[in-house]
C-alpha cells in the first residue's frame, strides 16, 4: 500500500488513498451492458418485427446468456467474503440497490433469458433428445422436461409465450443494466457519479455495446462457418448502432454541458482530473477513438452509397472501436470516480496489479471466458443461421415431424 | 380439453420446476438466516453484543482514582482536566493487575512538547513554547510540576 | 451566573455522572466480565459528539488512543479517527479574485502531531479539525449496505457487523466523510464505533478520554442533564457537509467555511 503514497497529489482523506473498486468492477457493468444490449437487439425482431435482424436473433440470445453467466464472477472475485454473498438473497436490504439487483439478475436469467432460449430451441431440443448419442442425449432429454410435444398448436403457444417473455424481457433488460447505473447514480457522496442521468447513460451505452458485440460475433460466426453475411441484417444493425450511439453521445454531452454550466463545488476538481489523470482514457479512448470515430464511420455508411465490402469493413471497424469506447466509459466512471478526493483537494492513482485476485490477469480471463462459453453454447444450441428460426415450423425442413411418443 | 392441456404441458412442467426452486429458496432462507436477524432493524441483534464485547484498553480516569490520589495530584493546576492516560498511555491492563502491567516510564521533554511545542495552528491561548529556545532546551520537569503546573 | 461557574457545574456534573457509572462499571471490567456491566438501557440514549475546533491543539492523542483501544491497523491508510490541519494563506490583495484552496495535511492521520512546516506570522490562518464517523441519523452508508452488515443501533451509533459483512465496499463509497475503510486482516469494513464497548459501560470514548483540552466531548442527547445541550445552545455549531442531509451527530464549534 505504501507504493500509493507517491501517487497521491494534494490532500486525500487518509482512508481514501486506496481505491475501493478495481478493474473487476469496471468489467461488471461492461458485461451486464453487453447482456442488456444483445437482448434488446434480439427483441427488435421478436417484438417490433424488424425482420432484417432475424439472422442474429438466436446468436444475440446466446451471447446474452454467455455474458450473463460470467457477470457475477468479477463480483465474487472482488468481495472480501464471497462465501457470504448469499446473504444478499437471504437478507436483502431493501434500501440497497445492490441487494435488489441480485433478484433482478436472477429474474432476468431464469424467467427471461433461459425460458426464451428454451422456447426458441424446443423443437431442436426434442429432436436431439431422440437422435443424439451418449451423454449429450441425457442433457437434451433433461432439457425437454419430459415433454416431446411439438404439435403446431404447442409451437404456436410457445411462440406467443416467447413473445410475451420478450415483451417482459425488454423492461427487465432495462432494469438489469439501469440498476447498475442507479448503483452509481444514487451515491450523493460522489459528484462524478451522482446524477439522475446515470442509469439512462448506462442503458444507452449498453445498447450500443450490445449491438456492436453481436455484430462482431455475427461476423466471426459467419466467417468461421463459411456462411455468407446477410447484408440487410448488417445494414439494419449498423443503422441501429448509429442511432443508438447518437442518443448515447448526446446524453453524455448533456451531462458534460450541464456540469460545466452549473459549475458547482465539484467542477474544478473533476475538470482537473479529466484533463490530467483521465485524459488518456476519457478524451482519447472514450470520446475520440470510442465515440467520434465509430460515429463518423457509421455516419459514412448512412450518408453515402458504399459497396458491400466497404460497408462490412466500416461496420466491423466501428463495432470494434465501439466496444473499446464503451469499456473506456465504464473505466472512466468507476475508476474516475475514485481518483479524486471527496475533500476536492487531492487525487490518487489506481495501481492495477497483474496476478492478484483483482488484477489485470483475472480481468483478461473474465473477458475471454464469455466467448468460450458462447462457443460451447453455439455447439449445444446451434444458431442455425442457414434455416429460418422456428417461426414457421411447417416450413422448416430441419425439424422432425411430431414424434410418435 | 385434454388436447389443449397436452399442448401446454411443457409450460406447466416449467412452472412446477420454478415452484420447486422457489420452495427450495424459502427453505434455505429459513435455515440460513440468523435467528436474531431483524429484531431491532435490518441487522443481527447479536452484532450489538459483538460490538460491546471488545476489550477495554483505556481504564478511564475514574479507575485511576480508585488507587491513586489523583485529585490531590492535579488539584489547582492547569492539568486538572487532563485524563491520566493522555500522558501515561492506555492502562486498563495496569488497573486490572497493577503489579503485572506497570505503566511505562515517561520522558518529559518528548511528551510535553507534543502538546506544548509551538505551532501556529494551535489556539493562541494555549500555552506553547519553542522547545529549543525556551529555557535553553532544558527538561520541562526541571521547572514545571507535571501533574499540577501553574495555570 | 457567570460563564466560568456554569462551565464548572457542567463539568462537575459530567464528571460525577461518568465517575459514578464508570466506577460501577469498572468493577466488572476489573473482574474480566465487561459484558455483564449493569443494565444499559439502549432505549435511553442517543449518542452524539461535540468537537470544539477552538480548543483542538492537534496533539494527535485521540488518533493514537483510538488505534490502541480499537486495534486499528497501524499503517497510515486505516483510521477510525484522524486530525486534519488547515492552512489558509493570507489573501493576496493584489489579485483579490484569485481563488486559494486551503492547504490541508494529515500526516499519518495526525497520530504523532503535526510538524511545524508553515512560515510564522505570514498573515495566514490555521487550525486543526478532528474527524471521525459522524454517526449519521440518516446514514447513507446504512442505506446502501446490501445485507444489513452496517446499521444504526437504537441508541444512535452506526455499527458494523464484522461477521456478516461481505466486503463489497459499497458503504465506503457512500460515506461522504471518508470515515470507512476495509480492514485488510478481516476483509470487512471497519469504522469508528463511538467506542460502543466503552459507552455502554458508562465510560467515555477513548478519544474523549485522552483529549487534553476537552476539544472532544461525548454527548447523550437523550439525557436532559448532559452538558451537550448547553454546549449546543451556547455555541454556533455546524456539521460537516450539511447539504448532504445525513443527519450527522458530530457537532463542531468554530468550523471554518474552508473545512471540507
Amino acid at each position: 500500500m505504501h507504493n500509493l503514497l507517491p501517487g497521491v497529489e494534494g490532500f486525500m482523506y487518509p482512508n481514501e488513498m486506496e481505491l475501493q473498486w478495481s478493474v473487476l468492477i469496471v468489467l461488471y457493468p461492461f458485461i451486464t451492458g453487453l447482456v442488456a444490449g444483445a437482448f434488446i437487439l434480439a427483441s427488435l425482431e421478436r417484438v417490433f418485427n424488424l425482420e432484417a435482424v432475424r439472422p442474429t436473433y438466436r446468436l444475440a440470445l446466446l451471447t446474452a446468456l454467455a455474458f450473463l453467466i460470467v457477470a457475477p464472477l468479477p463480483l465474487q472475485l472482488h468481495l472480501g467474503h464471497p462465501e457470504r454473498s448469499i446473504e444478499m438473497f437471504l437478507t436483502p436490504h431493501k434500501t440497497s440497490a445492490m441487494a435488489m439487483f441480485g433478484f433482478v439478475y436472477l429474474w432476468y436469467l431464469l424467467a427471461v433469458l433461459v425460458i426464451e432460449i428454451w422456447l426458441e430451441y424446443r423443437p431442436y431440443i426434442v429432436a436431439r433428445a431422440q437422435s443424439a448419442a451418449g451423454w449429450s442425449r441425457w442433457f437434451y432429454r433433461a432439457a425437454t422436461l419430459g415433454s416431446y410435444n411439438l404439435s403446431p398448436r404447442a409451437l404456436r403457444i410457445d411462440d406467443r409465450i416467447g413473445r410475451l417473455i420478450t415483451v417482459v424481457g425488454i423492461p427487465s433488460a432495462f432494469l438489469l443494466h439501469g440498476y447498475v447505473g442507479f448503483i452509481f447514480g444514487s451515491i450523493k457522496a460522489n459528484p462524478w457519479w451522482s446524477t439522475p442521468l446515470m442509469p439512462i447513460v448506462f442503458l444507452f451505452s449498453a445498447i450500443v455495446s450490445g449491438i456492436a458485440a453481436v455484430l462482431l460475433i455475427y461476423f466471426v460466426y459467419c466467417l468461421a462457418r463459411g456462411i455468407p453475411l446477410d447484408m440487410p441484417c448488417l445494414d439494419a444493425m449498423g443503422k441501429f448502432l448509429f442511432y443508438a450511439f447518437l442518443v448515447d453521445f448526446g446524453l453524455e454531452m448533456l451531462d458534460l454541458v450541464h456540469r460545466n454550466y452549473e459549475a458547482d463545488e465539484s467542477l474544478k476538481t473533476l475538470s482537473f482530473m479529466v484533463e490530467t489523470r483521465l485524459f488518456g482514457s476519457q478524451i482519447v479512448l472514450q470520446i475520440i477513438v470510442g465515440t467520434l470515430a465509430p460515429l463518423l464511420l457509421l455516419g459514412l455508411t448512412q450518408l453515402l452509397s458504399l459497396t458491400e465490402a466497404a460497408r462490412k469493413g466500416l461496420y466491423a471497424t466501428a463495432g470494434a472501436l465501439t466496444l473499446i469506447g464503451i469499456f473506456a466509459m465504464r473505466w472512466n466512471v468507476v475508476i474516475g470516480g475514485q481518483l479524486f478526493s471527496k475533500s476536492f483537494l487531492g487525487y490518487t492513482t489506481y495501481k492495477m496489479e497483474f496476478a492478484t485476485r483483482e488484477g489485470l490477469l483475472p480481468a483478461l480471463v473474465l473477458i475471454v471466458l464469455p466467448f468460450l462459453i458462447l462457443w460451447a453454447l453455439v455447439r449445444i444450441f446451434p444458431p442455425m443461421l442457414e434455416y429460418d428460426p422456428g417461426r414457421k415450423p411447417e416450413a422448416n425442413p430441419a425439424l422432425p415431424a411430431e414424434p410418435e411418443a | 380439453m385434454r388436447a389443449g392441456f397436452r399442448d401446454s404441458e411443457h409450460l406447466v412442467r416449467l412452472a412446477l420446476l420454478f415452484g420447486v426452486g422457489v420452495l427450495l429458496f424459502l427453505g434455505a432462507r429459513a435455515i440460513l438466516v440468523p435467528a436474531d436477524f431483524g429484531e431491532l432493524g435490518h441487522f443481527r441483534t447479536g452484532a450489538l453484543d459483538d460490538n460491546r464485547r471488545r476489550p477495554v484498553v483505556h481504564a478511564g480516569r475514574a479507575a485511576c482514582a480508585e488507587c491513586h490520589d489523583t485529585a490531590a495530584a492535579l488539584a489547582g493546576g492547569a492539568h486538572a482536566k487532563v485524563g491520566c492516560e493522555a500522558c501515561h498511555g492506555a492502562l486498563a491492563a495496569h488497573a486490572a493487575d497493577p503489579d503485572a502491567a506497570a505503566p511505562p516510564e515517561l520522558e518529559a521533554k518528548g511528551l510535553c512538547v507534543r502538546c506544548h511545542g509551538f505551532n501556529p495552528a494551535r489556539p493562541a491561548s494555549h500555552p506553547q513554547v519553542d522547545p529549543e529556545a525556551h529555557a535553553e532546551g532544558a527538561s520541562c520537569t526541571d521547572c514545571h510540576e507535571a501533574h499540577s503546573p501553574a495555570a | 451566573m457567570s460563564v466560568d461557574r456554569r462551565q464548572f457545574l457542567a463539568d462537575a456534573t459530567k464528571f460525577l455522572l461518568l465517575t459514578g457509572a464508570a466506577g460501577q462499571a469498572w468493577a466488572f471490567v476489573a473482574e474480566g466480565r465487561p459484558q455483564d456491566a449493569p443494565d444499559y438501557d439502549i432505549a435511553r440514549h442517543w449518542w452524539a459528539m461535540f468537537i470544539d475546533i477552538e480548543k483542538c491543539i492537534g496533539c494527535g492523542r485521540c488518533v493514537e488512543a483510538c488505534k490502541i483501544e480499537n486495534d486499528v491497523p497501524d499503517e497510515p491508510f486505516y483510521f477510525r479517527t484522524w486530525v486534519e490541519r488547515y492552512y489558509i494563506p493570507a489573501r493576496d490583495v493584489t489579485s483579490p479574485r484569485a481563488e486559494d484552496h486551503p492547504k490541508v495535511d494529515s500526516p499519518d492521520g495526525g497520530r504523532h502531531g503535526f510538524p511545524d512546516i508553515y512560515p510564522k506570522e505570514d498573515g495566514s490562518k490555521s487550525f486543526f479539525v478532528p474527524k471521525l464517523c459522524n454517526q449519521c441519523a440518516h446514514s447513507p452508508c446504512v442505506q446502501v449496505c446490501p445485507v444489513g452488515a452496517t446499521f444504526e443501533s437504537p441508541d444512535g451509533v452506526v455499527l458494523v457487523d464484522k461477521d456478516y459483512c461481505i466486503g463489497c465496499r459499497y458503504c465506503v463509497q457512500a460515506c461522504p466523510y471518508g470515515c470507512r475503510f476495509i480492514d485488510p486482516r478481516t476483509n470487512t469494513v471497519d469504522k469508528c464505533s463511538l467506542c460502543y464497548h466503552r459507552i455502554t459501560k458508562g465510560l467515555t470514548t477513548a478519544c474523549c478520554e485522552v483529549c487534553p483540552t476537552g476539544a472532544r466531548q461525548l454527548g447523550d442527547l437523550r439525557n436532559p442533564a448532559d452538558p451537550i445541550h448547553e454546549l449546543l445552545r451556547t455555541h454556533k455549531v455546524q456539521v460537516l457537509k450539511p447539504n448532504m442531509a445525513t443527519g450527522s451527530k458530530v457537532y463542531y464549534n468554530g468550523l471554518d467555511a474552508s473545512v471540507r
